[in-house]
């Protein structure tokens, strides 16, 4: 038989949570009252965090800003889903996982706000600064998630990117270097369907970024990105079986940049408005809402409650923010090296002289 | 070895207050050792790369050490340099001291996104919470008849890239104890091994771990009338010259860069401020070469000293040749000693 079938693949996907809040309750994860409240309360306090950022920069007190609306169910499942100990590697619009991690709000405006101090994460927090060269530091969760097997930590490193990045080598050698040596490693793909304005058909000929996975013989999953229940599910079960050296998974979120690219971008001059209200109809948070609703576990009064603390919450990492003291020009030169070489001694010494320090 | 090498490593090791046992070793053998030593200092120092493990490398500097410590600490990785290099970042930010290699330096281009995107910038991108302590080495240079893209040098993309540290040792005492002090450095060093001489010639080298300090030339030869600066393999044509220009009656100094970033320019400015001449002389092309840095350096801090313009003897700006014509681009000592009599009679 010269010619015979070498390999198949079928690749999942995982719905669990439908845009009326229905839930298939074979699927329904293990998940108590309390867990199920915390995930609705992560999704509202990152679009408080998003929409604050938008409204600011509009007001000229931030910089240029990439939204994360939208993709809250992404972050808030993958979130719930981590250990402490465990790593994020972020790409630019993770900032709402990595507030829920422990990087306070003031922090993420700073770094937005072209204040490289907001990149001063706290000790213990577990996650490298943002990358902005897509797709570049899914290398990186690959060697971190390395790093944790041959210390034999029962962690697991977070690469995240955007579908954009699947198209970089960066990808496909991240996968690869994660397959080859069984890396501690979870990859989440959040596919929102747009890389600035080119659509994800021009990304790839394949249906999925999920199958991808068969190729570098790891696993993969697609994922309804704007369920939050799904996404925590497929994160776990991820999660867990890197931690326990079952090996790496590539995570496809499919969901929906509901923002332009940046606040640079105009998103008008290439996407339909019909899709945009297809997702709308969509919200990761709405269908949520619904869904706690129907199981008693929220009403209008607790909503207005939430919204209300999680405004405060963020007014407050505002006022932080900008109680900042400007940062001091000469700082440019601190962090470059353990310790500053003669070259950089002498500029920084003329740049003191310049600006009278 | 040519005797006045020898010479001035005698000299360097009567220095040395206690004599260790030595062994002659080529610069291969010495790397070798260093990175053995390390390995057996530190258990987070891991090696990485196409070929390292059974094979020992393809030009055998990591022999050994697979069988010494093992397929978790000496990892053949998938032929792929941004992986190998965006790989070493990750195990480097989570704490291991990753010592990748890249087999040839014409090879490296892939990996510049991860090394000046990321490596070069973590500890800045984190505000200093987060350090690369990696060392990428490779082979770079010519000079040994190779097929294409396997005798490049382009340092100076890499000392243009604030956050890296560039060094090129000439010996195989320099090698051992530079590779020593670069895997010990907490930020990311590459580290330009000149293939040319990796079996040129042995030298004594101490069994003991040693190191040379990052960021510090060596005068090499003291002379009094001009200074030849050069580093990596060139280091031998600038001792061939200062040879045929002493039989002429020429005192020239010779210091070996031994790192390109950062510079040594305080050895550099006090010998050029001696002699009043210099030739640079570097394998990589002329235009936007290290060399253009050290003139401009000299200008900078010596410029009234100078009795004639800095002379470069560099390659030429064209593609490196293949084989047949390598010894026609890549500077020699005819090319040094006239760039130096230029200088004299200026």
């Amino acid at each position: 038989m010269p010619r015979k079938i070498i390999h198949q693949a079928v690749t999942e996907r995982l719905e669990i949570l439908d845009r009326d809040g229905r839930v298939d309750k074979a699927l329904l994860p293990d998940l108590s009252n309390d867990q199920l409240l915390t995930l609705y309360r992560m999704m509202i306090q990152m679009r408080k965090l998003d929409e604050k950022a938008l409204n600011l920069q509009r007001q000229g007190r931030m910089g240029t800003y990439a939204s994360l609306r939208g993709q809250e169910a992404c972050q808030a499942g993958m979130a719930l889903a981590l250990e402490p100990q465990d790593w994020l590697v972020p790409s630019f619009r993770e900032h709402g996982i990595m507030m829920l991690r422990g990087i306070p709000a003031h922090l993420v405006y700073a770094f937005w706000k072209g204040d490289e101090r907001g990149d001063l994460f706290p000790e213990g927090v577990n996650c490298l600064p943002p990358s902005i060269p897509v797709g570049s530091q899914l290398i990186h969760a690959a060697g971190v998630g390395m790093a944790l097997k041959l210390r034999q930590a029962a962690a697991v490193a977070v690469g995240f990117a955007g579908d954009g990045a699947s198209s970089e080598g960066d990808f496909h050698e991240a996968l690869n270097f994660a397959g080859v040596f069984q890396a501690q490693t979870v990859f989440l793909i959040q596919n929102n369907q747009w890389a600035i304005s080119v659509p994800f058909k021009r990304q790839t000929a394949a249906e999925s970024i999920a199958q991808k996975a068969h190729a570098y013989g790891i696993q993969g999953i697609q994922v309804d990105g704007n369920d939050v229940l799904a996404v925590y599910a497929a994160a776990k079960e991820a999660a867990d079986r890197a931690r326990s050296g079952g090996g790496p998974t590539l995570i496809e979120a499919l969901t929906y940049r509901m923002e332009n690219h940046t606040t640079a971008d105009d998103a008008i001059r290439y996407r339909p408005a019909e899709e945009l209200q297809f997702w709308r109809e969509r919200d990761p948070i709405d269908r949520m809402r619904k869904f706690l609703v129907s199981r008693k576990l929220w009403n209008d009064k607790k909503e207005a409650a939430l919204a209300e603390e999680a405004a405060a919450a963020i007014e407050a990492e505002v006022e932080r923010l900008e109680a900042m003291p400007a940062p001091s020009p000469v700082e440019m030169f601190e962090t470059m090296y353990a310790q500053m070489p003669w070259n950089l001694q002498e500029q920084r010494d003329e740049m003191a002289k310049e600006v009278g320090r | 070895m040519t005797r006045q090498q020898a010479a001035a490593s005698q000299q360097e090791r009567s220095l040395r207050a206690v004599e260790s046992p030595a062994e002659r070793l080529t610069m291969v053998q010495a790397i070798n050792q260093a990175l053995k030593e390390e390995m057996e200092r530190d258990e987070a120092v891991l090696v990485l790369g196409e070929d390292v493990g059974k094979d020992g490398g393809v030009f055998r500097v990591t022999e050994g050490l697979l069988d010494a410590f093992g397929p978790e600490r000496v990892m053949d990785t998938p032929l792929a340099e941004s992986g190998i290099v965006g790989f070493s970042i990750g195990l480097a930010a989570a704490g291991f001291r990753p010592v990748a290699e890249i087999q040839f330096m014409g090879f490296l281009y892939p990996a510049l996104n991860q090394l000046f995107a990321h490596a070069a910038r973590m500890r800045n991108r984190s505000r200093g919470r987060t350090n690369l302590p990696m060392v990428v080495r490779m082979p770079y240079g010519g000079g040994i008849h190779p097929p294409e893209h396997h005798s490049e040098s382009y340092e100076a993309l890499l000392v243009n890239t604030p956050g890296l540290k560039v060094v090129v040792p000439s010996t195989p005492y320099d090698a051992k104890g530079l590779l020593a002090s670069a895997i010990r450095d907490e930020d990311p060093v590459v580290f330009l091994e000149p293939k040319r001489i990796y079996r040129a010639f042995r030298e004594e080298v101490p069994s003991e771990p040693y190191t040379v300090p990052i960021g510090k030339a060596k005068v090499v030869k003291s002379g009094t009338d001009l200074t030849i600066i050069a580093y990596g393999s060139m280091v031998r044509q600038a001792l061939e010259a200062h040879d045929a220009l002493a039989h002429d009656g020429v005192s020239a100094e010779v210091v070996d860069l031994r790192t390109l970033s950062p510079v040594d320019a305080g050895t550099i400015i006090e010998s050029v401020t001696k002699t009043g001449r210099a030739v640079v002389v570097h394998e990589a092309p002329r235009t936007g070469g290290f060399g253009a840095e050290i003139v401009a350096l000299i200008n900078e801090r010596a410029l009234l000293h100078l009795k004639a313009p800095v002379e470069r003897v560099a390659g030429y700006d064209v593609v490196f040749p293949y084989a047949l014509l390598e010894n026609h681009y890549l500077p020699n000592r005819e090319r040094v000693v006239a760039a130096a009599k230029r200088a004299l009679e200026f």
